[in-house]
């Protein structure tokens, strides 16, 4: 067919932050499957919680302090995290590389307590389908917030090489933050799920 | 749109620095489109965009149609082996009593079928349309992450392979094609059969869920300058809310399949009424994603229907808006609906009469629809070709599918033909007449868009004849055997029910539909090889894919398209409206607004890489192991932690860098 040039594009930049790029939106598309998954798991757990008038079946109550430890890290890690985004938006590489620095550490830390989570719980998965439930509630955030350390280190030290002078990077950086927050996010109502709903009855 | 800033003398650009400020390597710019000649742009273009040759080239190719390609044709191999397994049981059901087939192989047969047919067959079909397709159609030059959707095909044929691997060695499914607990639960299902299910599921619908990641992203930010949300065609709508649903609806098979695969494997109790479990949630569960799959299946057909007629009635689609709302209407739904396979349950009346109300309520979409197409043809001067016959063909089934279907909402009527042939019948109906017609219809009207070659007009007459009278022959007769009373899933009946020669009536049908898919094999491949060529153009339809040669070059469109109508073809005769400025030594695109289509980005997209298919190897080989054990999981996380890091490692392309 013939062409006809209506239209000039060639002083477009070359990436652009948060929505303007497509990796933000893919992102945000993960997200809303994981959260699916993770609204379903969680209504599984209620659906079992109320359909069982004596539920956590006579099993003890989970031991909350390792979780509302795990939780304070989170929260506060939110900080440094939105910190490190302003950076990557700026592209200033010195503060980027401490603020990924930074939030490996605040992404491992919680990981180091997570595994004394599970103990914690006070019951095996294999003993009821209550114990079942939060050890698969608390399976899937550990799940997430594996892949989501790895996936910060990477990245850490991609920024930490000579592939990190480029806009798509500090966009990387930026889709890291946006991640960690959902990380985060999806932990509140876990925690509540596992550790205050078994105390209500 | 102003054409008034064109520069048309410079082929090289003198080093220019970009908008971008902070800690950025300078770009290393190159040749710019702006003003080629277009015999140097394709010999550009054609070097940027090829897929590398040889085998290992082949494994790494991430263009779009290249894997759409792939995907169809697997696709339709699987509709075959689905088929091979229907006529299987056909033939032990033609009479009363016959000893070929036994309870146990009946058993997988009829459940390979189902998930064969389901997973493999009508999702990942009308999925891969549009990985070929919506790219074409929005103007753009890959599809968004092109390695994922690489990464999806190839879990997709592994998970298929592994599905019918575990058949052959009599080690398939054997618990139906939703597989309740607890006859699949650890109790009643020993062996593998079951755990072959759940993981060939799971791990199949990361496909699914990866596909519809990247048709969204395309949608919404790799539109042609000018595409404003009321431009774009009515088939990439409805595949975007077709990947909506499938985003929504598929993590719940996964964690069913999960759940399950936990119950059976470590011991959980999340099923198991002794322990505090429950059962019927596994229902709850799978029809929570199940009802909203047959939406999966059926929204993308429409789109098919709503660019097939416009073009061959000679005129826009009737009523746009209201067909994109129906669409939308459709997709929500689609969610409210899924109790209406569980009415046998002894729910709550109330809850039960709430999911009737909604199941009529998507009547009303659908109808509008249906009015819409039919005024677009009476608005219009019709031509009649098979794509058209086939649009046709799923009027006439889908009606009647859509009737016995808001007889089955209604419960009384639902709890005395449950499990019976005439449920069968309705769901063929619907998903044959509703899915497949529709994909018959794509493929005629599509197939020279993708091989330069005509289709057989005369044989594809014959085809939809015979398609049409093998399929009702085969079906039919099913509601009536059903209102007798006769069970699905049995492997026989005795002689004195005298259902003997309805269903031989209805094997023969079954056979004559079978072999309209052969006379559609040989089409194709005829087509192929001997077809009339076809021209950019061959049905004078109005939107982009035909605007590009048939079959597309490796980067799809010489210059990114400029849109002002619906059907921008129709509105442009003389010359399309281009846009110019792209890199030709880089993979660019233009990424655009959401809702204007504004251009605001000049993006890289990913080079070939080899990396997804071992990264697909890596999680596939995971899943089969997690079979036999869970510690699986931490074996395979190594190997998938390092697939994962070559393929996001930056190699120093500027694809990587800029
Ligand atoms: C050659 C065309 C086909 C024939 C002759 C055929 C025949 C049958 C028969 C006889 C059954 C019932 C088996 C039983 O309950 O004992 C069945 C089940 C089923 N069919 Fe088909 N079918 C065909 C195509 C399709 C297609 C294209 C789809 C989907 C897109 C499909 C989806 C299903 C499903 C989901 C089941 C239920 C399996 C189960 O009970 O678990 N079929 N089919
Ligand atoms: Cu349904």
């Amino acid at each position: 067919m013939n062409q006809r040039p209506v239209l000039d594009i060639s002083d477009l930049p070359t990436f652009g932050h948060g929505p303007r790029s497509p990796t933000w939106w893919g992102t945000l598309g993960f997200m809303a499957l994981e959260g699916t998954g993770f609204a379903l798991a969680a209504g599984a757990y209620l659906y079992l919680a109320t359909l069982w008038p004596n539920w956590r079946l006579s099993a003890p109550v989970p031991n909350h302090w390792p979780g509302t430890i795990v939780t304070l890290l989170l929260v506060v890690s939110l900080v440094p995290n939105h910190i490190l985004n302003g950076y990557a938006k700026r592209c200033a590489m010195g503060p980027v590389r401490i603020g990924m620095v930074v939030m490996s550490l605040l992404g491992l830390a919680p990981l180091v307590v997570r595994w004394f989570e599970f103990p914690a719980l006070n019951i095996y998965w294999d003993t009821n389908a209550y114990g079942s439930m939060i050890w698969v509630l608390l399976g899937l955030h550990t799940t997430h917030l594996i892949t989501d350390v790895g996936d910060t280190i990477v990245l850490t030290v991609l920024m930490f090489t000579h592939h990190g002078y480029s806009g798509r990077r500090f966009g990387d950086v930026g889709d890291n933050v946006f991640y960690w927050d959902f990380v985060v996010l999806t932990w509140i109502p876990i925690y509540l799920l596992i550790y205050w709903l078994p105390r209500l009855g | 749109m102003s054409s008034a800033d064109l520069t048309n003398e410079r082929d090289l650009p003198p080093g220019r620095e970009t908008s971008a400020t902070g800690d950025i390597a300078p770009e290393r710019d190159g040749p710019r489109d702006t003003g080629m000649d277009d015999a140097s742009l394709h010999r550009w273009l054609a070097r940027t965009w090829r897929t590398p040759p040889g085998i290992i080239g082949a494994l790494s190719s991430v263009d779009h149609k290249v894997i759409a390609r792939r995907y169809l044709i697997t696709a339709f191999l699987f509709l075959c082996l689905g088929g091979l397994n229907a006529v299987a049981m056909r033939v032990q059901l033609s009479g009363p009593q016959r000893g070929l087939i036994g309870p146990d192989l009946y058993n997988q047969l009829f459940t390979m079928h189902g998930v064969t047919m389901m997973f493999l067959f009508a999702v990942p079909i009308v999925q891969a349309t549009g990985i070929y397709l919506v790219p074409l159609m929005v103007g753009t030059r890959n599809i968004a992450f092109p390695r994922l959707n690489a990464f999806g095909y190839w879990v997709y044929v592994s998970g298929g392979l592994f599905a019918w691997v575990s058949f052959a060695l009599s080690m398939g499914p054997d618990v139906g094609w939703f597989a309740y607990v607890p006859l699949s639960g650890p109790e009643f299902g020993p062996g593998k059969r079951a755990d072959v299910w759940a993981q060939m599921i799971t791990y199949t619908e990361v496909s699914s869920l990866a596909v519809a990641v990247a048709t969204i992203v395309t949608v919404l930010k790799q539109r042609a300058p000018g595409m404003s949300l009321d431009k774009i065609p009515l088939y990439v709508w409805a595949l975007l809310v077709t990947s909506f649903v499938v985003v929504f609806a598929m993590p719940a098979v996964m964690i069913t399949s999960t759940f399950l695969i936990l119950d059976r494997l470590v011991g959980t109790h999340i099923f198991n009424p002794a322990e505090g479990g429950d059962a019927l949630l596994f229902q709850h569960l799978f029809w929570f994603f199940g009802h909203p799959e047959v939406y999966i299946i059926f929204l993308p057909a429409t789109g098919m229907v709503s660019s097939i007629i416009p073009a061959f009635a000679r005129r826009p689609a009737f009523g746009h808006l209201g067909l994109v709302l129906s669409l939308i209407a459709v997709g929500f739904l689609s969610f409210g609906l899924w109790v209406h396979h569980m009415f046998a349950t002894g729910l709550p009346k109330l809850g039960a009469s709430f999911f009737t109300a909604s199941s009529m309520l998507i009547a009303i979409p659908n109808g509008v629809q249906i009015f819409c197409w039919l005024a677009t043809l009476w608005e219009g001067r019709p031509v009649i070709r098979t794509p058209l016959l086939f649009v046709f063909g799923f009027f006439f089934t889908f009606v009647i599918g859509g009737l016995t279907g808001v007889m089955l909402a209604s419960v009384p009527l639902d709890l005395q033909v449950h499990d019976t042939y005439f449920v069968v019948a309705h769901f063929h109906y619907v998903l044959i007449g509703g899915s497949v017609f529709p994909l018959l219809g794509a493929a005629y009207f599509w197939f020279p868009k993708i091989t330069g070659r005509m289709m057989s007009e005369r044989l594809g007459r014959w085809h939809f004849w015979l398609a049409m009278i093998g399929f009702n022959a085969a079906f039919f007769p099913m509601h009536i055997v059903g209102l007798w009373g006769m069970p699905r899933r049995v492997y026989t009946y005795p002689a004195e029910l005298g259902w003997g020669n309805i269903n031989l009536f209805i094997s023969a049908g079954a056979v004559l539909f079978f072999v309209s898919f052969v006379l559609f094999a040989f089409n194709l491949v005829h087509g192929a090889l001997r077809g009339t060529p076809a021209g950019d153009n061959p049905w004078d339809a109005g939107t982009l894919e035909w605007a590009t040669s048939s079959p597309p070059p490796s980067y799809n469109f010489a210059r990114i398209p400029v849109v002002t109508n619906v059907e921008p073809l129709w509105a442009e005769r003389e010359a399309l409206p281009v846009a110019a400025g792209l890199r030709v030594d880089a993979r660019e695109l233009i990424v655009s607004t959401v809702a204007e289509a504004h251009p605001d980005v000049r993006e890289k997209s990913a080079t070939p890489s080899i990396w997804p298919l071992l990264a697909a190897i890596a999680v596939g080989a995971t899943f089969l192991y997690s079979i036999f054990t869970p510690w699986a999981i931490i074996w395979g996380a190594a190997p998938i932690a390092v697939t994962l890091v070559g393929w996001f490692w930056p190699k120093g392309d500027p694809e990587d860098e800029e």
